[in-house]
């Protein structure tokens, strides 16, 4: 009975957590409830991946009503992989978040900083589930807002201007995508993403398809921080509280990539028309922007939270340049970096979320030789930055490996050479934390601190385990990464 | 030119809220042509939704050709995002407002400046506390 519910329960537990944790008003409860409906949220995920990979693509209607009247839920290969994603961090975060709130967020604040923690989530595995078009804007803007107030909820008062200039170009970016599924709309009649590619087919002329595609790019591109659209992205993770910048960092614009996959090769790939035109180089010349400048940008931040940011933007190249190589291997590669980075981009937030917690402090000149006060948490944002170089034995090397073999197979050897000659650029950025963080003697700021609690300790230390055993055992994340690929590209004529 | 004109009168409003949000300093005016911006797309969505000699959408046996509802639907979900938008967009403004005592952007910008971190350090160190002993 339950199992054939499960689509929508992932939404339910977080979105009925968050209305308790409102009413709650109390931080412990709040809390308490966060850590219960993430945790349901993760155990749903996996039913749904077990049930997707046992039996095949899940369709669910909400209220029962048939799709083209009604809403439909689409569970395949794809988006079992992102709702997964989304679940492990979601309860991870949950888990570090409780000292790190206690630190951060004023007491009476508290509870509705957990409730925007679950809305937030709610709408990222909203926009990830649903097959409709348009309840896809509806969970983007719902995770969007809760984004924004948790962003302004850091206590720095530049968190306050960040969350405004994230609102500015976030809804920016909604409204862009909800233009292209207006016009998609327009030329199909239908916002059923299953209804419109069989629709898109009997389509006379391609050119409100062309303009939809143009909207839809870039307005999902902004939400995702696409190389020139990213410039809202390194304040946002920077003044974020620490718990907040977890959360956004491994999983906000890896839903958003799922998003513009869906729609690349699902929507748009399967008419010819708008398949020919020539977006993918586009893509393949903004990914290389963003994997030289934006971690060039890193290279010379002061502030970690903001370097790591810059290195996000770095990242996300790499992820979108495996989908413009528009090759099974390529988008593997792609799908896996996905998951591989959101997992060790995590556990370099919760180290410096405890850095934070214990020094007060985020700058990369004042926490010189913190690793022999807190060699856990230190050692942790060291493999997380190997697993970003990609350092054969952490997770980040597997997809890197695949990127490359993709974009060989797709007759690009030169690019195979960047993959590599930009991952030096990550060296450096990695090596002058490493450098300061290891081997310079303690600052003021070190000497006062203390290793951070377990309660923290754990959860960092489960996604930079999971970046060694997926570095070695790459099998099960290669595995789904390889059939989400398979699953995008069927549609590909 | 009168065929398109509802679509004419959408795009331009559509362009004049965009300029208006990338070329205006003041936060307060920004989120009025963000406001307008949003605003034009529920036009695009609506008007195509009529159709000419068509009746509300009430089945009646008098009449065959009915209205589109869908899209006034949707957009009533739009406008209810954009409202939302508009309240947060305008708190975070108040919060600035009482944190900068500005809302002019350039004018934040300038009071961010390399003096100003240097304080901030300091007060963030004095204020996150240490061990959760702030709570």
């Amino acid at each position: 009975m339950i199992a054939t519910h499960l689509p929508v329960l992932l939404i339910l537990a977080p979105l009925l957590g968050a209305i308790l944790a409102a009413l709650s008003r109390n931080g412990v409860a709040a809390w308490l409830i966060g850590l219960v409906a993430s945790a349901l949220t993760a155990a749903v995920a996996f039913a749904l991946l077990w049930r997707v990979q046992a039996e095949g693509v899940i369709s669910y209607r909400i209220g029962g009503w048939a799709p083209e009247l009604g809403i439909e839920y689409r569970v395949d290969a794809v988006n079992a992989f992102i709702v997964v994603l989304v679940g492990i961090v979601a309860v991870l975060t949950m888990i570090f978040a409780r000292r790190s709130v206690l630190a951060e967020i004023i007491p009476e604040r508290v509870a509705s900083f957990y409730t925007m923690m679950l809305l937030c989530i709610a709408g990222l595995l909203g926009i990830a589930v649903t097959g409709d078009a348009f309840n896809a804007f509806v969970f983007l803007e719902i995770s969007s807002l809760s984004t924004y107030t948790l962003i302004a909820l850091g206590r720095d008062r530049r968190a306050l201007v960040a969350a405004y200039q994230y609102l500015i170009v976030g809804t920016i970016g909604a409204t862009f995508y909800v233009i292209g599924v207006g016009l998609i709309y327009l030329v199909t009649g239908t916002l059923n993403l299953g209804l419109i590619v069989e629709r898109l087919a009997s389509l006379q002329s391609s050119r409100g398809l062309i303009v939809a595609e143009a909207f839809i790019v870039i307005g999902i591109g902004l939400k995702l921080a696409l190389f020139p659209l990213h410039a809202w992205l390194p304040n946002a993770y920077a003044y974020a509280p620490s718990s907040a910048a977890v959360l956004l960092a491994s999983t906000a614009t890896k839903v958003a990539i799922y998003l513009l996959a869906r729609f690349l090769f699902t929507v748009f790939g399967g008419h010819i028309d708008v398949g020919s035109i020539a977006f993918g180089s586009l893509l393949i010349g903004l990914s290389l922007a963003a994997m030289f400048l934006a971690s060039a940008a890193a290279v010379v931040q002061n502030d970690i939270k903001r370097l790591l940011a810059f290195s996000s933007v770095g990242q996300i190249g790499y992820i979108t340049l495996g989908l413009a190589l528009a090759n099974p291997t390529g988008i593997t590669g792609g799908l896996l970096h996905l998951f591989n980075h959101a997992l060790m981009k995590g556990a370099a937030f919760m180290a410096m979320g405890a850095i934070v917690l214990r020094t007060g402090t985020a700058k990369l000149d004042e926490l010189a030789g913190i690793g022999r006060v807190m060699p856990w948490t230190a050692a942790a944002l060291t493999i997380a930055g190997l697993g970003l170089i990609g350092v054969p034995g952490t997770s980040g090397f597997v997809s890197k490996y695949y990127l490359i073999l993709g974009a060989l197979e797709a007759g690009h050897g030169w690019l195979a050479i960047l993959i590599v000659a930009s991952s030096f650029i990550a060296v450096l950025y990695v090596g002058r934390i490493v450098e300061v963080v290891w081997f310079r003697e303690p600052a003021a700021a070190a000497r006062e601190a203390s290793e951070a609690p377990l309660e923290m300790l754990l959860p960092m230390w489960g996604l930079a385990g999971v970046t060694i055993w997926f570095g070695v055992h790459a099998e099960w994340p290669a595995g789904l990464a390889s059939a989400a690929a398979d699953t995008l590209l069927r549609m590909v004529p | 030119m009168i065929v398109h004109f509802s679509q004419i009168a959408t795009i331009l409003l559509m362009v004049a809220g965009l300029y208006v949000v990338i070329a205006r300093g003041n936060m307060v005016k920004k989120l009025i042509g963000l406001s307008l911006f949003q605003t034009s797309v529920y036009l695009l969505y609506i008007l195509p939704g009529k159709v000419l000699g068509g009746t509300p959408p009430i089945l009646d046996p008098a009449r065959a050709v009915y209205a589109n509802p869908l899209p006034h639907v949707l957009i009533l979900t739009a406008i209810v995002v954009g409202i939302a938008t508009l309240a947060l967009g305008l708190t975070l403004v108040v919060r600035i407002k009482e944190a900068y005592g500005t809302i002019e952007e350039d004018e934040i910008l300038a009071k961010e400046g390399p003096k100003e971190n240097l304080k901030d350090r300091v007060r963030n160190r004095s204020k996150s506390g240490r061990g959760g002993t702030a709570a």
